[in-house]
């Protein structure tokens, strides 16, 4: 019997021939990467040596990762003082892939990894966040893991008693309407599947739609795919995803891809025709609270967040810009724009989307995970309401149980911007048709 | 499953329903918290009473929150099972999200999955073999054992007693 994606990663990252669904592995580890919670894990990697006589060493400090995002610059003294514990045990380690908060290198982690080449098909990436999935859009069999467990990776470089888990196959065909984007997708397979739908198993994307999508789309499906529960969500690696690491993660020399099996075996098969798709929200409390913009459109909204690990990227700011360039957000609103690294942030610099953005009344600021959890920028007052390009909206995630969070996609985000309120993008700025450019040149994401 | 082999009755201090997510238990905004020592009493910090239910130093030993389906969905963040696991509370619930499930498991959060469990606060629970039973309402309901990988690190003590003996043996 053939192999998932997944399963042929796993196998491999455990020296064996194949796996199986339930199989107790111990896979090897290609990259580790943690946040500022890497002082957490650098708690318990001590403590795991305490009293053995050796001295404390990481298994390989070329496949760590860490990088500064939660909470840059350090919003209070206890951030700062855990910055500096991880930025000084870095250079004692000599970790090589850390980015530290800094405008030629710094970002979020789940954009990072990707546009420094860090992550290739056919790797076992862990990380210390849930929205690791992000990196299965370049073929990675990527999960999160908690700040114990990536101690354990750091002495061992394995990741142990790892259970292989079921695949579900989503194909998804069709093509979306304009405007209408990865985001609706992922919001409404959620909205299908559940919350715990694809709790202990893998999401593997399929269809002309994945085919003919940029990676920036994939990595918003895998992303989110931890939102139905999953342990990873994988775009099977292809022509795009060597176009993608080539071209824009500087990736030199051979890359391998990893394609399932024809007769790889799926726990359940999903399949979706995006044709008619309209744009989707997930409405408070509940990521997996999702409706067709219909039902809530006109709702009032007092902040606007786009950003974050999920739709911080440049085709994300892009259309936001396209929409708000020579309009005005309407008064009462706060438009927050984060874009998702410093590199995209002078890319949108360079192809005018920030000043588009701020002389709409957005206020831009700089890379990072921002108000998406509550723990820095952007707080909501009590029984205000916001909508969020970001990934979660459980009660009280923007930091105020008194306030709501409803999530759409940028597009939604930037047309409710200037409504002041949910509203559907409809027509084009000063009548002209849409135009935005994404890295692969496709015009058919939006 | 943890080692909850004892016939003790065990008081449920609180119900909670589906879909409990870390950031109910364990609010992000206090994530530069991070010593075993400091997170309990943040537990449930946005409910209330169920903060000071758990802050009172008054529960019984052994006590249950009961809780729904996917309980522990969202987030990474380990805070959430280091919270609860200083309460010493054991959770009994319905289904348990993978990655707060593995955290406890590595921190030695007792955790019992319990998918047709019925049960209210102030109800007295027994686990014992492979049932929970509800001494109150005289009912008993199976229990899904831990995969015997997962129960090989909860029977060394968690996961750092679990890494630093395969550290030792690496280097035997």
């Amino acid at each position: 019997m053939g192999m998932t994606v997944a399963e042929k990663i796993l196998a491999r990252a455990s020296g064996r021939d194949s796996v199986r669904p339930g199989d107790v592995i111990e896979p090897r580890v290609d990259l580790a990467m943690s946040h500022e919670n890497g002082a957490l894990v650098i708690n318990q990697f001590l403590e795991v040596y305490k009293d053995t006589g050796l001295e404390p060493k990481v298994w390989d400090p070329g496949r760590i990762a860490i990088i500064f995002d939660h909470r840059v610059p350090a919003e209070s003294a206890k951030t700062a003082t855990n910055q500096k514990k991880v930025r000084d045990f870095v250079g004692a380690q000599k970790i090589s892939k850390f980015h530290d908060i800094r405008g030629d290198q710094g970002g979020i982690c789940h954009q990072i990894l990707p546009e420094n080449g860090y992550v290739r098909p056919g790797m076992v990436v862990v990380g210390t966040d849930s929205h690791t999935t992000t990196h299965g859009a370049l073929g990675a069999f990527a999960f999160g893991i908690g700040a114990t467990e990536m101690a354990s990776v750091w002495t061992l470089g394995s990741v142990l008693n790892v259970e292989v888990p079921g695949t579900i196959k989503v194909v998804i065909n069709g093509e979306f309407a304009e405007h209408v984007s990865a985001k609706d997708l992922i919001l409404h397979i959620i909205g299908k599947l559940s919350a715990e739908g694809a709790n202990y198993k893998v999401l593997e994307f399929h269809g002309e739609a994945i085919h003919r999508m940029p990676t920036s789309g994939r990595l918003v499906l895998c992303n989110m795919s931890v939102e139905a529960g999953a342990t990873a969500g994988i775009v099977p690696s292809d022509a795009e995803t060597l176009r993608y690491l080539h071209e824009t993660a500087g990736v030199t020399g051979q890359v391998d891809i990893v394609q399932p099996d024809a007769d790889a075996e799926y726990e359940q098969v999903v399949e979706i025709d995006i044709t008619n798709l309209t744009f989707q929200i997930a409405c408070p409390n509940g990521v997996d609270n999702v409706k067709p913009i219909d039902a809530v459109e006109g709702t009032k909204v007092d902040q606007i967040v786009v950003g974050s690990c999920t739709n911080g990227r440049r085709d994300d700011i892009a259309a936001v810009a396209h929409i708000l360039q020579g309009r005005r957000v309407a008064d009462g609103v706060r438009l927050l724009v984060f874009p998702a690294s410093w590199k995209i942030y002078q890319e949108c610099m360079a192809h005018g989307y920030i000043d588009d953005l701020v002389k709409a009344g957005a206020v831009v600021m700089n890379p990072g995970c921002g108000p998406c959890l509550g723990v820095h920028e952007g707080a909501l007052g009590d029984g205000e309401v916001a909508l969020s390009t970001t990934n979660r909206n459980f009660k009280g995630r923007m930091g105020n149980p008194k306030s709501e969070v409803f999530l759409c996609s940028p597009a939604v985000a930037a047309a409710s911007a200037l409504a002041g309120h949910i509203a559907r993008p409809k027509g084009e700025p000063h009548g002209q048709p849409a135009r935005v450019e994404t890295e692969a040149g496709c015009l058919e994401a939006w | 499953m943890a080692n909850l082999q004892e016939s003790k009755p065990r008081l449920v201090v609180s119900k909670l329903g589906d879909d409990i997510s870390t950031d109910a238990i364990y609010p992000g905004r206090f994530m530069a918290t991070v010593l075993p020592t400091e997170t309990p009493k943040l537990a449930f910090a946005d409910d209330t009473e169920l903060n000071a239910k758990l802050n009172s130093r008054t529960l019984p030993e052994g006590s249950v929150i009961v809780a729904g389906r996917n309980f522990g969905c969202g987030s990474s963040r380990e805070q959430a099972a280091s919270c609860l696991r200083g309460h010493g509370v054991t959770i009994v619930a319905r289904a348990f999200a993978r990655i707060f499930q593995q955290n406890s498991i590595n921190l030695g959060l007792p955790t019992v999955i319990c998918p047709e469990l019925e049960a209210d606060a102030g109800d007295e629970l027994v686990i014992a073999g492979d049932h929970v039973w509800n001494e109150t309402k005289g009912t008993k309901f199976a229990t899904v054992p831990l995969p015997a990988a997962r129960q090989a690190i909860i029977d060394a003590g968690g996961l750092i007693p679990y890494t630093r003996k395969r550290l030792l043996e690496s280097r035997a």
